[in-house]
């Protein structure tokens, strides 16, 4: 983890990530929420990586908010690398912090959601999407949170979390304050 | 009956002989956490999370079935209590599959709020995943395996208050359960009189009336009171 | 039956005895049953029959004689011999004394009794296994059987048979080592009329057969001791829960009730006293849990063999809410001995603070394996290498393991501490019921501790939380360690459920399940490290991309 940038208190002005994983995009729905605050938030800090900007390699951020869990191979990967450029890495929303709905399919074998998910229940092409292009992810055996595979430095609860909290944490840490994570888990 | 005079985390309490230290600590209005614990239902000391420290012993007690004696100093809060209590919960969330988004009892569930309490954000232990069933077979009620934490309230209400003993355990360890009748779908449990009073009683979504979609699911548990006020002191007062 | 009627009994099935030129003791413990004891024993009889021999030989079936692994075995009572793996042919040749070329051919099958194995026995517990017919009483009574209740029934107060127990300084053999003297006292002092005495025959422990080898091979003595107790304690009706596993020694002790009963050993008026007292079997369907008093006593009332939080304890609320007197066993057995001989002569055996025998159940790697009955204080090291001969292949002894799933492991160098409650425990195990494993160079004890906590996450009754739920995951992470995906993070995980098992538990189980892997994290701290992956997230990763 050479290139990890440390893990300290976050700079003013340095670029703010987000990433999606195994998740529905609720919790990135609930960050456009923030609406005009999106405005004073901008003022602070530059948005580096999201899944609303296009770049090739995650560049390295200060703050990285990780929605959804980990359930395929790509999003082990993805993860791995956010974390070793990420000076503070917050799992966003439920799917990040507990698998959440994402992990429901853990209570049936790999296989067997796949059948059911592309052969029984296909309508134009019937049949597995692997194939040995890589294009299609590989699922892991089971969905897991994030925590479960890299160290995590805050947890936002809510599914998804409301705006109102995903403001304040992030002003908290640009502000470098220890955020207050007041909400009912789960 | 004779009076114990007893400190609790510093205060000085009294509590009648007989009297579970859970009890006259709430009383004293100190509150410590609980699941299998319900006022007006026997004790079985199941969940551990009452547990509190007694001065001279070196063992932990559980508050609700230790009995107060005259001198006990009792301390409710420490890091130690704290850290197992966390740990617990921990448990408990990662033993079943609780997807508190899409429960019933999401935002009025006692494990919920056993977690925020606590201030637990993630839950370290690995999460099993078990395969549990759903019993939708009752005309009024649901039984979901997935969220019951077997704090076994459901089987004490049942038996004790409406002396119907439908509901029970079976098997062991992880693969412990809750049962109708002789292992056979609730629908088809004849003892059952449907009165709904394990449904109230139950801290999570795990016991739910139909119809509930999520969040909607709220408890009353004044019914529990009332009937075991009238029963014991024989009088028919609603607090 | 009088006490009077007991001593005629017992002299004229000693002259019935001295009568035959030689006597022949077949082991039919479950461990000779196995590998043939019952036809050995049948052809020996037919063929003692067959010489026209039966006025001068005795062919009769006796308890366990120690050496399970080189059965069928068969005692020689002239001399003492013990002979194993005989055939039916072999066994022939016993009955052909002063025949040098018998003797010569029985050579290979002698075993050497002056072996440490026997010789550094002391035998109170199991002194009536080679000896005794277990199915037959009077073969009992010749050996003294029944003197201890008489004694006590016809000349000892309550309180002169609590006085020799507390003089004795016996501690419950069931693992936890409570004084015995002191558990019946507080019995003994409640009042009501309505007591019970309950003998622990659950034996759960994996790889344990003590407790087994007495019911089977000596069961008027347990019958004994509980009456014994009964008569201290004031109790008429005692209960003998014993594993649903044990079917020859459920069928030997109802086989041994009915006897007592018929000849009034047991009964309305014991031996003719004012004392009555009745026992009764009950069956478990061996979980390990039901071990545990308070879950077994649930059991014999017919409930879900659940432990409940003591106090109360069963001295003073048990069985129905009765208080109730709760012993092992092999704690019953000694009682007849102590009452016989005093508490004096049982107290000068022993340590400072334990006294008397103990029976351990040796297995493993070690040359010779079975049951050693041992005086308390005798050193580890001269049972696993002078008494079992150490690792049979030349190899070097890494650990033992003592008290099964509650216990822990003991490094070779601590062999030199001596077999006493507080030694072991101090060491980070426990005496338990009594098993004994040694492991060589080439156990892993990681793989061991991972063993015992499935162990006990498949026993786990489910009750409360910190074992039901927490043995899973120590067991899970016991499984990350071997396959080497454990971080950093794990091992702190694992010490810091240890700690919640340990003290948040409801029962033993729960409370004692972590000990095996605390005793490797004392011991071999280095095993665990060497599993442990160095770069915590790259294992993350790799237990991510596997079914766990
Ligand atoms: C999980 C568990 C299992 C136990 N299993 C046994 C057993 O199989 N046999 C036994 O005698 N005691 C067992 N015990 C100990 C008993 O609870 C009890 O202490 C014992 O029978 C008392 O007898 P003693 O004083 O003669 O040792 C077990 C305890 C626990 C916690
Ligand atoms: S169903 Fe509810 S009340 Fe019953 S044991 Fe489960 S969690 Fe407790
Ligand atoms: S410690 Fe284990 S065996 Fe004992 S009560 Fe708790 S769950 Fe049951
Ligand atoms: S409330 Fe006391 S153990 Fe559950």
């Amino acid at each position: 983890m050479s290139e990890a940038p440390s893990r300290e208190a976050p700079g003013r002005e340095a670029p703010m990530a987000t990433v999606w994983l195994g998740g529905c995009s609720g919790c990135h729905m609930s960050f456009m929420d923030l609406d005009e605050r999106l405005l004073a938030l901008a003022e602070r800090v530059e948005l580096g990586a999201s899944p609303l900007s296009d770049f090739k390699d995650f560049p390295p951020a200060d703050i990285t908010l990780v929605e959804g869990a980990v359930a395929n191979e790509d999003n082990l990967e993805v993860l791995r690398r956010v974390r070793a450029r990420s000076k503070v890495l917050i799992a966003f929303g439920d799917c990040a912090v507990t698998g959440n709905v994402t992990a429901m399919r853990n209570l049936f074998a790999v296989e067997d959601v796949l059948d059911r998910a592309y052969r029984q229940s296909a309508t134009v092409i019937a049949g597995l999407p692997l194939g040995g292009d890589g294009v299609v992810p590989r699922l892991l055996p089971r969905v897991r949170p994030i925590h479960e595979v890299v160290q995590v430095d805050h947890f936002l609860q809510g599914c998804p979390p409301d705006a109102d909290r995903i403001f304040d944490l992030v002003l908290a840490l640009l502000e470098g304050r220890t955020p207050e994570i007041a909400r009912r888990f789960g | 009956m004779s009076v114990k005079t007893l400190t609790i985390n510093g205060k000085t309490v009294t509590g009648l002989a007989g009297t579970s230290l859970f009890n006259t600590a709430w009383e004293a209005g100190i509150r410590i956490p609980r699941l299998c614990h319900i006022g007006g239902l026997s004790d079985i000391g199941a969940c551990r999370l009452c547990l509190v420290e007694i001065e001279g012993r070196p063992r932990l007690h559980p508050a609700c079935m230790t009995e107060v004696e005259e001198g006990m100093v009792v301390r409710t809060e420490s890091e130690r209590l704290h850290a197992h209590r966390k740990l617990i919960v921990e448990l408990l969330f990662a033993e079943g599959n609780h997807v508190c988004a899409v429960c019933v009892s999401n935002g009025h569930c006692e494990l919920q709020d056993l977690a925020t309490s606590l201030g637990i954000d993630h839950v370290r232990v690995a999460y099993q995943h078990p395969r549990r069933p759903v019993d939708a077979s009752h005309a009024r009620f649901t039984l979901d395996l997935n969220r019951c934490v077997f704090c076994r309230r459901c089987m004490r209400v049942c038996d004790e208050v409406e002396g119907a003993h439908t509901l029970d355990v079976a098997g062991r360890g992880a693969e412990l359960r809750l049962i109708a009748d002789l292992g056979q779908s609730w629908g088809t449990a004849e003892s059952c009189t449907s009165c709904g009073k394990c449904v109230q009683v139950c801290p999570t979504g795990a016991l739910f009336a139909k119809g509930s979609a999520v969040g909607e699911m709220t408890k009353n548990r004044a019914f529990l009171q009332y009937i075991v006020t009238a029963r014991e002191k024989h009088e028919w007062i609603r607090k | 039956m009088t006490p009077e009627d007991l001593n005629e009994r017992a002299a004229a099935e000693r002259a019935r005895q001295q009568g035959f030129r030689e006597r022949l003791h077949c082991c039919t413990a479950a461990g000779c049953l196995s590998c043939g004891a019952e036809e050995l024993k049948r052809d020996l009889t037919a063929q003692v029959e067959a010489r026209a021999l039966s006025q001068q030989v005795e062919v009769q079936g006796t308890g366990c004689l120690g050496l399970c692994s080189r059965g069928p075995l068969v005692r020689r009572a002239s001399d003492g011999a013990v002979f194993h793996e005989l055939t039916p042919s072999e066994a022939g040749l016993l009955l052909q004394p002063g025949d040098a070329a018998a003797e010569a051919a029985l050579a290979a099958k002698r075993l050497d009794t002056a072996h440490p194995f026997f010789a550094h026995q002391q035998r109170i517990v199991l002194e009536n296994a080679g000896r005794v017919d277990p199915e037959r009483l009077e073969s009992y009574l010749a050996a003294d059987g029944y003197s201890a209740l008489a004694r006590a029934v016809s000349e000892l107060s309550r309180q002169e048979v609590l006085a020799e127990l507390r003089a004795s300084g016996l501690r419950g053999r069931g693992g936890a080592g409570y004084p015995t003297g002191v558990k019946w006292e507080l019995v003994a002092k409640q009042p009501g009329t309505t007591k019970y005495i309950v003998c622990n025959a659950d034996e759960g422990d994996p790889g344990a057969f003590m407790d087994r080898s007495v019911l089977e091979g000596d069961p008027h003595r347990v019958l004994e001791g509980m009456a014994i107790a009964g008569y201290a304690v004031g109790a008429n009706q005692g209960y003998l829960y014993v594993r649903g596993e044990y079917a020859l020694a459920i069928q030997r002790l109802q086989g041994a009730i009915r006897q007592a009963e018929r000849e009034g050993l047991l009964g309305p008026r014991v031996l003719d006293s004012a004392f009555r007292f009745r026992v009764d079997i009950r069956i478990g369907a061996g979980a390990f849990v039901c071990g545990e008093e308070t879950a077994l006593i649930a059991s014999i009332e017919g409930g879900r063999g659940e432990p409940r939080p003591r106090p109360p304890y069963p001295p003073e609320k048990g069985l129905w809410g009765q208080p109730t007197l709760i012993n092992n066993v092999e704690t019953f057995a000694n009682i007849a001995p102590i009452i016989r001989h005093g508490g004096a002569w049982f107290a000068a055996i022993g340590t400072e603070r334990s006294k008397g025998t103990k029976v351990f159940a040796v297995a493993g790697k070690t040359a010779h394996t079975g049951l050693v009955e041992v005086p308390m204080g005798t050193p580890l090291r001269t049972i696993v290498y002078e008494m079992a001969g150490g690792i049979a292949d030349g190899g070097r002894v890494k650990a033992i393991q003592t008290g099964g799933p509650s216990g822990g492991c003991i490094p070779e160098r601590l062999l030199d501490l001596p077999v006493d409650y507080e030694s072991l425990v101090g060491a980070g195990s426990m005496m338990g019921s009594g098993g004994l494993i040694v492991m060589d160079e080439a156990s892993c004890m990681v793989d061991v501790a991972r063993y015992f906590m499935e162990f006990c996450r498949d026993e786990s009754c489910g009750k409360c939380v910190p074992c039901r739920a927490g043995t899973v995951q120590m067991h899970q992470l016991l499984e990350r360690f071997c396959a080497g995906q454990a971080g950093e993070h794990d091992l702190a995980l694992l010490k810091e459920l240890g700690t919640l098992l340990r003290e948040a538990s409801l029962c033993g189980l729960g409370q004692t399940a972590p000990n095996p892997v605390l005793s490797v994290l004392r011991y071999f701290p280095e095993e665990l490290d060497q599993r442990l992956h160095h770069d915590a997230e790259a294992a993350a990763a790799a237990a991510a991309t596997e079914p766990a």
